[in-house]
């Protein structure tokens, strides 16, 4: 394993929709292990990145290097199977579903099986135990509850199982922390550490600055699709450009 | 032989465009599927002949009658029918279409068909073109369907209810926080496509006779026109008319009349596949495509 | 006091539902009388039927099968408003192996079945990146088209198509191979609906970008269920060619197109049993009114108007729910 080479690179990645450009000329690299996160006001190509590397987009030109493979243009199934995984902004589970059947899906991803080796095991038991791993409490059986019925809070952590539950490498998360109290927050950012402490690589892209930096190893700063500052949170913070972004004119 | 497809063609393609308008109001901009558009475009042609030779009733007035009628019908349809199956987009194609159907066959059993079934055309006479003669009422429709898409251009643009149907095409929730009844707007939505149909009908059927096949005809092509064009995009029903009415009019005059139609469902088939949403239409690649 | 309206499964479907069903034989009977009932309904209510009312049985069942096949497609977001597509696929297979190369309706039928289903899934393959209702209207078009295309290169017997065929050797047979054809469909597409692989299906109409994400190539499972579809729709053909001796463009009509989707609707979708039972109600229903001539296209159109609007979940969903729930007045504070 190369401690030099970056785990996932993006290089001068372009995207335009109907002749705006939703990502312009961005480029940054993310080494093994560390949580990079994404930020920049609405509208500035945040969750439209994040399409480009899963696949669900094509770019109009750039490229996207994972393990130095070049994976530009790969359709989404095919870079999960690679290990990488992510989460939606709008969170949308199977409805009429108890929660843990809603991880019956990525438990049956080809990734899973052969990382596996060729068998799938009880697939409810690793359910339960990933459900209980973000946070469902086992003994009031919340994770049988039909997912109609769950709160927000508990929609987004079983959004975050969904992807961890494809055994990723790299997790990258749309605003997670959205739509969540403190106290949620606060709930999650354990789990998130434990992702960590496993091995696994992040990428948040997020609103709640203060609840992001103080989690975040590095920061880049989108605005109108370009990418207008990079490093430590406080450092992006004092930046000019950034201020000008979030804040307006005048500061 | 040129000039003569150029102006046919031409023709053609405001024949499609009239057909298209009304079905493209009710399906494109305000997302309400209705299928019995055929239904409602023989229904007008028959009462207006029914006013006019059955009920001695002047041309013009039959003809507002019809037009009248049409709206109420749509209007009926969409409070009695739409309203309990908005949303399930299959329902509602099967309601409004077996309405539709019940509306076109009770024409047929109560023996509509025949040749006697006409409507006077608006002038007699024909018109020279070069060396090309086309008659009057195939130039008036030309003139109709031009005037009606200005018109309803304007009115989508510059118009209130006309803002508010595109409101609630682009985003229903987003035009309710507005305060637009998206209930009343369909309504009067789906009223005026039924009253186009009427017009359309009205400024069509004199050049042939009245035919319930004729109302399924009329539904295939509006789809025809609309998917080519995009759905909800006057300018796109504008160019798909003109590609569309153009490319039958060449295989009718250079290959053979039957194959005609076919163009049609080839250039639907391919523009599905190619650009989904159509020519002209602004959905995102998202929305049309996984 | 205010009472609310309180749905609750039923106690006898509580207790059926583990192993424990086996020990009592209230529980089991009500797990088999459902599956009891189409069993022998098809296969047994062939010696009480005239002769005419056969006919009529063997062409619900194949609009029958074409409404099934609709539901599976329908099981994963796909909207089919081309079922003729299949049939007529299926039906000039068939009727080109027995016309021109004298094969027996023995093996027509089952190649036609394949092959139909194959030519079909490899058609469609392109549009099935389209989205719900592009791909609709792709389905309504295709079949016109191959109509259009027939009659203009006269190809395939052109507007008269083939006749003459090998019919089945009598009507019961024929009642017999649709009943089985129509028991295999239902039971099987039921099982595999209900399979995991299934789950991953069903899970694509519902979100299927979430499927996409969890590593899954919907495209290759959505082609897998049109060939399942495909292959359903073109054995209806091929079944259909030989009970009429005859192949030819009326095998990509409207009607073929529409009768399932109407069956789908009225039964109840995504169950399979409804589609069947919508048919068995719409294609009787629609040869009863027969007798009113032209007014009797009319009586069906509203019928289908009102039943759309008063059960829009559909019959099989109705009676689905009524047996496993029951409904009680109770109290709220």
């Amino acid at each position: 394993m190369n401690d030099i080479s970056p785990l996932l690179s993006v290089s001068n990645l372009s995207k335009s929709f109907g002749g705006i450009m939703a990502v312009y000329n961005v480029s940054f690299e993310v080494t093994e292990g560390e949580l990079l996160g994404i930020i920049g006001p609405n509208g500035s190509g945040k969750t439209t990145l994040v399409n480009l590397i899963t696949g669900f987009v094509k770019p109009l030109s750039g490229y996207i290097e994972y393990r130095g493979r070049d994976i530009t243009g790969w359709a989404p199934y095919k870079i999960v199977t690679l290990g990488i995984a992510r989460t939606f902004q709008m969170v949308r589970p199977f409805y009429q579903l108890p929660a843990f059947k809603n991880l019956i899906v990525p438990l049956y991803s080809p990734r899973v099986k052969r990382m596996a080796g060729g068998k799938y095991g009880d697939r409810d038991a690793v359910a339960l135990d990933l459900l209980e791993e973000v946070g469902f409490e086992r003994d009031a059986h919340v994770s049988y509850k039909v997912a109609s019925a769950l709160p927000q809070g508990y929609l987004k952590r079983l959004e975050l199982a969904k992807s961890m539950a494809l055994r990723p490498d790299l997790i990258i998360m749309d605003e997670l922390f959205s739509g969540l109290s403190l106290a949620e927050v606060a709930s999650i950012v354990p789990i998130i550490e434990k992702l960590r402490v496993q091995g696994k690589t992040l990428i948040m892209i997020e609103h709640r600055l203060k609840e992001l930096f103080r989690i975040a190893d590095r920061v880049i700063v989108l605005n109108y699709g370009e990418k207008i500052a990079e490093g430590s949170g406080e450092e992006v913070m004092e930046s000019e450009s950034v201020k000008r972004a979030y804040l307006g004119r005048e500061t | 032989m040129f000039l003569g497809t150029l102006v046919y063609g031409f023709i053609n393609s405001s024949v499609l465009a009239l057909v298209a308008l009304g079905f493209n109001l009710t399906f494109g901009i305000s997302g309400v599927a209705n299928f019995a558009y055929g239904a409602i475009y023989i229904f007008s042609g028959f009462l207006t002949w029914i006013l006019l030779n059955s009920l001695g009733i002047p041309y013009l007035l039959s003809v507002f009658i019809s037009i009248l009628c049409a709206a109420l019908v749509g209007l009926a349809m969409y409070y009695l029918v739409i309203l309990r199956v908005k949303g399930m987009a299959l329902s509602e194609v099967m309601a409004t279409f077996g309405l539709g159907l019940a509306i076109m066959e009770l024409f047929r059993y109560f023996d509509f068909v025949g040749f006697r079934y006409t409507l006077p055309v608006f002038f007699d006479g024909s018109v020279a073109i070069g060396e090309v003669f086309v008659d009057a009422q195939r130039l008036v429709i030309a003139l109709i369907a031009v005037g009606l898409t200005a018109f309803l251009y304007l009115f989508t643009h510059h118009t209130k209810m006309g803002l508010a149907f595109r409101a609630i095409a682009q985003d229903e929730r987003t035009a309710l926080t507005f305060g637009i009844d998206s209930d009343r707007v369909g309504a009067v939505s789906m009223a005026f496509g039924a009253a186009l149909a009427a017009i359309a009908a009205i400024a069509i059927l004199p050049l042939g006779t009245i035919a319930v096949e004729g109302g399924y005809e009329v539904l295939i092509n509006a789809l025809a026109v609309c998917i080519v064009g995009g759905l909800g995009s006057t300018v796109g029903i504008l160019v798909a008319s003109v590609v569309i009415g153009y490319a039958q009019t060449f295989t009718a005059n250079f290959l053979e009349p039957h194959w005609m139609i076919l163009v049609s469902l080839i250039a639907i088939a391919v523009v599905l596949i190619v650009k989904p949403s159509g020519l002209f239409s602004r959905q995102k690649e998202l929305e049309e495509r996984i | 006091m205010k009472k609310r309206k309180e749905r609750i499964d039923r106690g006898i479907k509580a207790r059926s539902e583990d192993i424990f069903a086996l020990s009592s034989h209230l529980e089991m009977i009500y797990l088999l009388l459902p599956r009891a009932i189409p069993v022998a309904g098809l296969l047994g209510v062939a010696p009480f039927l005239s002769s005419y009312w056969r006919e009529v049985f063997i062409s619900t069942g194949v609009y029958a099968l074409l409404a099934i096949s609709w539901d599976m497609l329908i099981s994963a977001g796909l909207i089919s408003l081309g079922q003729s597509l299949f049939y007529g696929i299926g039906s000039y297979i068939a009727g080109a192996l027995n016309c021109y190369w004298n094969w027996p309706p023995l093996f027509t039928i089952p190649v036609a079945t394949l092959g139909g289903g194959l030519v079909c899934a490899i058609m469609l393959l392109p549009v099935l990146r389209l989205r719900g209702i592009y791909f609709a209207m792709v389905t309504l078009v295709l079949p016109l088209m191959f109509s259009r295309l027939v009659e203009a290169t006269r190809i395939l017997g052109g507007t008269e198509g083939l006749t003459g065929l090998t019919p089945f050797p009598n009507q019961l047979v024929a009642l017999y191979v649709i009943d089985l054809a129509l028991l295999s469909a239902l039971f099987g597409f039921r099982r595999i609906i209900d399979s995991d692989y299934g789950l991953i299906v069903r899970a694509i109409s519902d979100n299927d970008r979430s499927v996409m994400s969890a590593g899954f190539n919907i495209h290759w499972y959505k082609s897998q269920v049109v060939l399942l579809g495909a292959a359903v729709g073109s054995f209806a053909g091929a079944f259909g060619t030989h009970v009429d001796m005859f192949a030819g463009m009326p095998g990509f009509a409207l009607d073929y197109s529409i009768m399932p989707v109407a069956a789908a609707v009225v039964g109840g979708m995504g169950t399979f049993a409804g589609p069947m039972v919508g048919a068995f109600i719409l294609v009787p229903l629609s040869e009863i009114l027969r007798a009113l001539g032209a007014l009797r296209i009319v009586f069906y159109g509203l019928f289908l108007v009102l039943f759309v609007v008063a059960l829009p979940e559909g019959l099989f969903h109705y009676m689905q729910r009524k047996y496993h729930q029951c409904e009680r007045w109770v109290e709220v504070e």
